[in-house]
């Protein structure tokens, strides 16, 4: 028997404090759709893909009103492009882009991600091709994401390409310059970028993956804050056995609607994500955890303490709420998705900077973060490579999802709309990096790689 | 073991609303096994525990019309699978 408090605690937690499912992510291998002719491999992607996923939204329609729990995003993510694209030159892959939008326009998913490369050594001819064409695909398309792994902790920094996201990185931001630059939004350079990855904007389906795999994500910061406020002004040690048994709760619906839909749709369940997601929405916010649990606001000195411990709770009782933990399992700092964030930008409290320090023991990176139109290439590149260096050394994901939006300056604000919600210019240092982005090469892979 | 749903009930004012619950749950073939209530500052909650075996429609439109029994009574009802409580709440 159920006992009426856990009912009533259950609905408070989805009615009241946004708990939901953020992604029910499907990922596939597009490993069988490799043709030497275009037009077959583009005519094999699209129906691979509408095949495989056909089901997926009424089912997590259908999932979502018998547990009562909104699944926010349905998404697919495939084999890195790259991979599979063979002689196609940049307007082949641009024309491979478009596919995937249809295709995801016709099955109703948000996203669709794997338009990238792994370049973390060095890049192939597909890679360069590939690359070259992000900037008019993400102009081109709606639900196109892409990524790119720029670095391993097994393989250092492959810092040309880091010089090469520079300029993908302005010119997205310039096609799109109508839409406040949105194409930004959607492109994100990874250092350790894992491979079952249900979130946005760098889910793709892993060489190591199976054939087709449901992965989900959780989004569940109002019901972490919520539980903080209401544990009062406890100790430190209590505030954890707290986040962890609310981490718990949250990670067990994740688990549950993973294996449904994994059930349901006869495609395997991958992996839960441990990630706490925010939103835009008030009080689905990260920051307003860190603030309940007592810092003054969002990026004051004890900010990257108290989000490391959080991060440490949420994976603790996460982990054993679900068979499989994987994507990127950590607290998310989105400026733009995160309402307590961008009021801690626009206070003057949290600056770049610190994101960068609390992204040393956090998921996933400098994420959704606005800065000028007219940033220099090389600045980009340098916050790029501070920020990936940051997860070669630790072992570690982190990423950039940076947005120079074309024609804004320090003190405006750009509004993508949906999750994507709305960022405060932030400002960056102008001093050039840029001699040492011009060096190129590869900064070689830390000494702690060599575990055999 | 029978599938079970939970129905709840909340808002300010529960005149016959156990009723009309309970004849939403005759006519869908919902057999109720259990009834509890609670008053939570000047809101009443009701919760309800019904076997969804013998369902003579989709669950999931069974929602549906309990929902929109709660928006025709200016109540918030709703009914949700038990596995959401017990993978939450039971280990």
């Amino acid at each position: 028997m159920i006992e009426t408090k856990d009912i009533i605690e259950t609905i408070n937690m989805i009615r009241q404090e946004n708990l939901d499912i953020r992604t029910v992510t499907v990922g596939m291998s597009l490993f069988d759709c490799v043709s030497d002719d275009k037009k077959r491999f583009l005519n094999n992607v699209y129906d691979k893909i509408t095949r495989t996923a056909e089901k997926l939204v009424p089912v997590c329609e259908d999932i979502a009103k018998t547990y009562g729990v909104p699944i926010i995003n349905k998404r697919i993510s495939v084999t890195p492009i790259s991979l599979v694209g063979g002689k196609l030159d940049s307007e082949g892959y641009v024309e491979s882009a478009k596919v995937l939008d249809r295709a995801a326009a016709n099955l109703g998913v948000n996203f669709i991600g794997g338009f990238g490369a792994l370049v973390h050594k060095g890049e192939t001819y597909c890679d360069k091709q590939l690359i070259s064409s992000i900037p008019e695909a993400l102009s081109t398309t709606d639900y196109v994401c892409s990524s790119v792994n720029v670095a391993t902790t097994k393989a250092g920094i492959n810092m040309d390409a880091v010089k090469k996201m520079g300029e993908i990185i302005k010119k997205t931001a310039y096609l799109t310059r109508d839409k406040n630059s949105i194409g930004c939004a959607k492109l994100v350079v990874f250092a350790n970028v894992p491979e079952d990855n249900p979130f946005m904007a760098g889910a793709f389906h892993g060489v190591g993956e199976p054939e087709s795999i449901i992965n989900v994500g959780v989004s569940g910061p109002g019901v972490v804050s919520s539980a903080i406020k209401r544990a009062g002004d406890c100790s430190l040690s209590e505030l954890a056995d707290v986040i962890k048994k609310t981490s718990f709760k949250i990670t067990r619906v994740g688990q549950l609607v993973a294996h449904e839909a994994a059930k349901r749709l006869g495609i395997p369940f991958g992996i839960v994500d441990l990630s706490l997601a925010p939103t835009p929405a008030i009080g689905d916010s990260v920051a307003d955890i860190l603030e309940e649990m007592g810092l003054e606001a969002c990026g004051a000195h004890g900010t990257t303490a108290a989000l490391a411990m959080l991060n440490d709770a949420v994976k603790k009782g996460g982990v054993m709420a679900s068979s499989h933990v994987g994507g990127l399992s950590g607290a998310f700092i989105p400026v733009s998705e995160d309402a307590g964030m961008i009021a801690a930008v626009e206070k003057g409290v949290l600056s770049v900077e610190k994101l960068e320090a609390m992204t040393s023991v956090c998921s996933v990176g400098l994420d959704m973060i606005a800065v000028p139109g007219d940033t220099d290439e090389s600045v980009i590149c340098g916050v790029i490579a501070d920020e990936i260096s940051i997860g070669v050394a630790n072992t570690k994901t982190t990423a950039v999802r940076i947005i120079p939006a074309y024609g804004k300056k320090v003190g405006e604000s750009v509004d993508f709309g949906g999750l994507l919600g709305s960022a405060p210019i932030m400002k960056l240092r102008p001093q050039s990096p840029k001699r040492f982005i011009d060096r190129g090469g590869r900064i070689p892979a830390p000494i702690h790689s060599l575990k055999n | 073991m029978k599938k079970k749903a939970v129905i709840s009930v909340t808002g300010r004012d529960n005149v016959g609303i156990i009723a009309k619950v309970s004849a939403l749950c005759a006519e869908c073939g919902a057999n109720i096994s259990d009834i509890s209530q609670t008053v939570m500052k000047e809101y009443f909650a009701m919760i309800m525990l019904v076997e969804i075996d013998g369902l003579n429609l989709p669950f999931t439109e069974f929602v549906d019309k309990v929902r929109s029994l709660g928006i025709e009574n200016g109540l918030e009802i709703n009914a949700m699978h038990e596995d959401i409580f017990d993978s939450m709440h039971k280990i």
